[in-house]
């Protein structure tokens, strides 16, 4: 008897929205995080559209505080921090396991409508005259002088947080009592390694921001006063709480990409990944000194000199494991046998653009340098090297590399490689010139600057509407491919994991009976060597 | 074991992804630590801010604290110690067969949301008091001496603290008003009680809580 697949049955609307099925769930995250990326891009379009000219011409300063508070706010809060791992991590971490399901199934549903609730709000607030905060809300301004919607969009991040948590808590708990017979921590892929790092930091680094975005509504709304100065209250502590979580967070956006990554990189190389131990523990490693460099963020913000050495001690301290990621996906490949299709091309570009962020990221750790390029275009260009190139890359390659398993069917390679050509081009003419421009002086956040700069800033502006337009086409061919795409085989890759044991798409329990893991995760390099021997 | 186990309790119990009753137990403990560990952080945050004002304005903390009625702290630090103790009774009932164990893991859970909801309810004439007296922050805080301002710290998080602290409390009578019912209706034995369990997890957490904000909020004035 072969089940039924998970799209086909049960049939209804019903049945999509009352579903414990982890796959069906990471649907649902799937419709709802790719809505709240095109409401932030819609924001990043104003912006890159205002600072076209020099002139403060198109929006006033007021609205452009809005449009970016909230191009921020949606992409980081609605889009980068859940969509890895709310969606291929949904999917994939109890099939990568040989589980039925994730360990509390209907916790994962909960954590949907949680998000969906959060959002919704944060959508109310920004209808309603929007939050000219910063993504930062930093204090006082956000609790006494700022006139936007601070309390509604507080409350909102408030409560998507608290989706985050529970993803976090049902992942780790999975990864600790799910696993099939056999299959202990040193076989499991390294995309589950990842994502156990990353629920870490959801479990621990949520609940602080949780409370810091409360004391700030709690502040605001009901007139206590935590972080008032006028009250013998500190603002920096506010800064200290909110990086806290903020810092680490940057770390649940490319963790889970990380682990995209280490699928990619030997499912294309044919090879098993050099080093598997070290990208394992470096990922916990990551996890681990992520929660203790956030003063980084502080360095110009009256924090003491000492402080500041530490902070910026530590910052250099985790690079090391990125680094090692970095070299050892590289090594992976040397005298692999690489293909170039489409998700690889998206795992190349990761490489290469979060190296580049990465490296800048050393420049802002030093203290001296930081000085001089702190709240300049030059750290927008740094972070965006990281969430843009680095996670919304490797969330394109992954979903790419796990589309057919996903949908059942086959994009077409050909609009794919294209696509991740315009992808990248664009990327790179949009936030390069930033990074120039930062370097020149051009502070962010303001919707006017000297002419001198507008070269760079029409490049920018230009490189976005090409980035437009590639992320626009996967959108149309994979909605097209469901319909129209090329039936798939269980393992269309020839890549190993447990999850390309099943039928494409798989059945509602996965698995017909429980897997037994008898071999490591990757299994590239034995079957060449039987080849050659 | 297991097998035995799967013929004997309720079908509806074993959930269809867990391959054995063992699993689902292990799987819904660590869930809960997980969640208490999310839970220290979140109250974490709030004490930090409170151990980093109370190291800046050390008199100003002991003034303000010295406004806090500690007999009636005392007194539901004791009611909180108490419902621990029915709640830990219901839990090692809960492990037990039989109908006589049935009726004292009722009997005892029903007595933890009591001393639960008799901590709520003096918790909130003493809000009350403090609202009477113009200790809540904001254009009508007044506080008597040199230490008005940085007192409104202390009346802040002092609020924040014990509001989500009650809250929590609030949150765990629904629980286990839940868990009583179902066990009234002869839901949990030997072979499943882990709702028992976990709740019991969360339980004592809340009362550890207030373990820990009874002498940061109440005794800090009182070292003389
Ligand atoms: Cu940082």
């Amino acid at each position: 008897m072969s089940a039924e697949s998970y799209l086909a049955s049960p049939r209804g609307v019903r049945s999509w929205l009352l579903t414990t099925d982890h796959k069906r769930i990471a649907i649902l995250y799937l419709v709802s995080v790719t809505l709240f990326f095109f409401l932030g891009s819609a924001f990043a379009v104003a912006i890159r559209l205002e600072l076209l000219t020099p002139a403060g011409d198109a929006v006033q300063a007021d609205t452009y505080g809005r449009l970016f508070t909230m191009h921020g706010v949606v992409m980081i809060f609605f889009f980068l921090i859940p969509a890895i791992p709310t969606v291929l991590g949904n999917f994939l971490v109890p099939m990568m396991i040989g589980a039925r399901d994730l360990a509390f199934p209907r916790l994962n549903l909960l954590s949907w409508y949680v998000y969906v609730l959060g959002a919704s709000i944060s959508l109310w607030a920004i209808v309603h005259g929007g939050v000219d905060t910063g993504w930062t809300f930093y204090t006082p301004f956000s609790t006494t002088y700022s006139n936007g919607a601070v309390v509604t969009t507080g409350i909102g991040v408030f409560i998507t947080g608290f989706s985050s948590i529970l993803t976090g808590l049902n992942f780790i708990v999975t990864i600790h009592r799910m696993r099939a017979p056999g299959l202990g921590w040193y076989r499991l892929p390294l995309f589950i390694w990842a994502h156990y790092a990353t629920s870490l930091m959801m479990v621990l680094g949520t609940p602080v921001i949780a409370m810091t975005l409360l004391l700030v509504v709690a502040e605001r709304a009901l007139g206590l006063g935590i972080f008032d100065p006028a009250r013998g209250g500190d603002p920096i502590l506010f800064q200290h709480l909110f990086w806290f979580y903020s810092h680490p967070a940057v770390y649940i956006m490319v963790l889970p990409a990380m682990g995209v990554i280490s699928e990619l990189v030997t499912a294309f190389a044919k090879k098993n990944i050099f080093g598997y131990r070290f990208v394992a523990w470096a990922s916990i490693a990551i996890a681990v000194l992520g929660f203790f460099v956030w003063g980084h963020h502080m360095f110009v913000s009256g924090q003491s000199a000492y402080a500041g050495m530490v902070f910026s001690a530590l910052s250099f301290l985790v690079a090391v494991p990125s680094a090692i990621k970095v070299f050892n996906w590289t090594a992976t490949l040397y005298r692999g046998s690489v293909s170039f299709r489409t998700p690889m091309l998206y795992a190349f570009g990761f490489i290469g653009l979060f190296t580049i962020g990465g490296l800048t990221g050393l420049f802002l750790s030093a203290l001296g340098l930081d000085v001089h390029v702190h709240d300049t275009y030059f750290v927008v260009a740094h972070f965006h090297y990281i969430m843009v190139g680095g996670t919304i890359m490797a969330f394109l390659g992954g979903l790419h590399y796990w589309w057919p398993k996903i949908s059942g069917s086959s994009y077409p390679e050909g609009w794919a490689r294209f696509s991740a050509l315009v992808i990248f081009v664009g990327f790179n003419l949009t936030f390069f010139p930033q990074f120039l421009l930062g370097y020149l002086g051009m502070p962010r956040r303001y919707h006017a600057y000297p002419p001198e700069l507008q070269v760079l800033n029409v490049m920018s502006s230009a490189g976005a509407s090409i980035l437009g337009v590639g992320y626009l086409i996967p959108m149309v061919y994979l909605f097209w491919s469901m319909r129209y795409g090329a039936r798939v085989a269980a393992n269309p890759w020839g890549a190993s994991g447990l999850e390309w044991t099943t039928p494409s798409p798989p059945p509602t329990c996965n698995f017909e009976t429980t897997p037994v893991v008898t071999q490591d995760p990757y299994t590239y390099s034995s079957e060449e060597a039987q080849v050659v021997g | 074991m297991a097998e035995a186990g799967h013929s004997q309790a309720p079908v509806s119990s074993l959930k269809h992804h867990f391959d054995d009753m063992e699993q689902q137990q292990a799987a819904s403990t660590l869930g809960m630590w997980v969640f208490l560990a999310t839970e220290v952080l979140f109250f974490g945050g709030a004490l930090t801010v409170y151990a980093v004002y109370r190291l800046v304005y050390p008199a100003a903390f002991s003034a303000a604290s010295n406004h806090l009625d500690v007999r009636i702290g005392a007194v539901n630090t004791v009611v909180l110690i108490g419902s621990s103790l029915t709640m830990a009774i219901a839990v090692w009932s809960a492990r037990r067969n039989g109908p006589r164990s049935t009726r004292m893991l009722v009997g005892s859970l029903a007595m933890t949301a009591l001393l639960g909801s008799v901590f709520l309810a003096i918790k909130a004439t003493e809000y009350s008091a403090k609202l009477a007296a113009g200790l809540f922050p904001g254009p009508a805080f007044r506080f008597p001496g040199a230490h008005a301002r940085p007192a409104e710290l202390f009346y802040s998080l002092y609020f924040v603290l014990t509001g989500l602290h009650a809250l929590h409390l609030a949150i765990g009578i629904g629980v286990v008003a839940v868990v009583a019912a179902r066990a009234a209706r002869g839901r949990y034995d030997l072979e499943y009680h882990g709702p028992v369990e976990i709740t019991g997890l969360y339980w004592h957490f809340v009362d550890v809580v207030w373990i820990f904000l009874f002498p940061l909020l109440y005794l800090v004035g009182r070292g003389g």
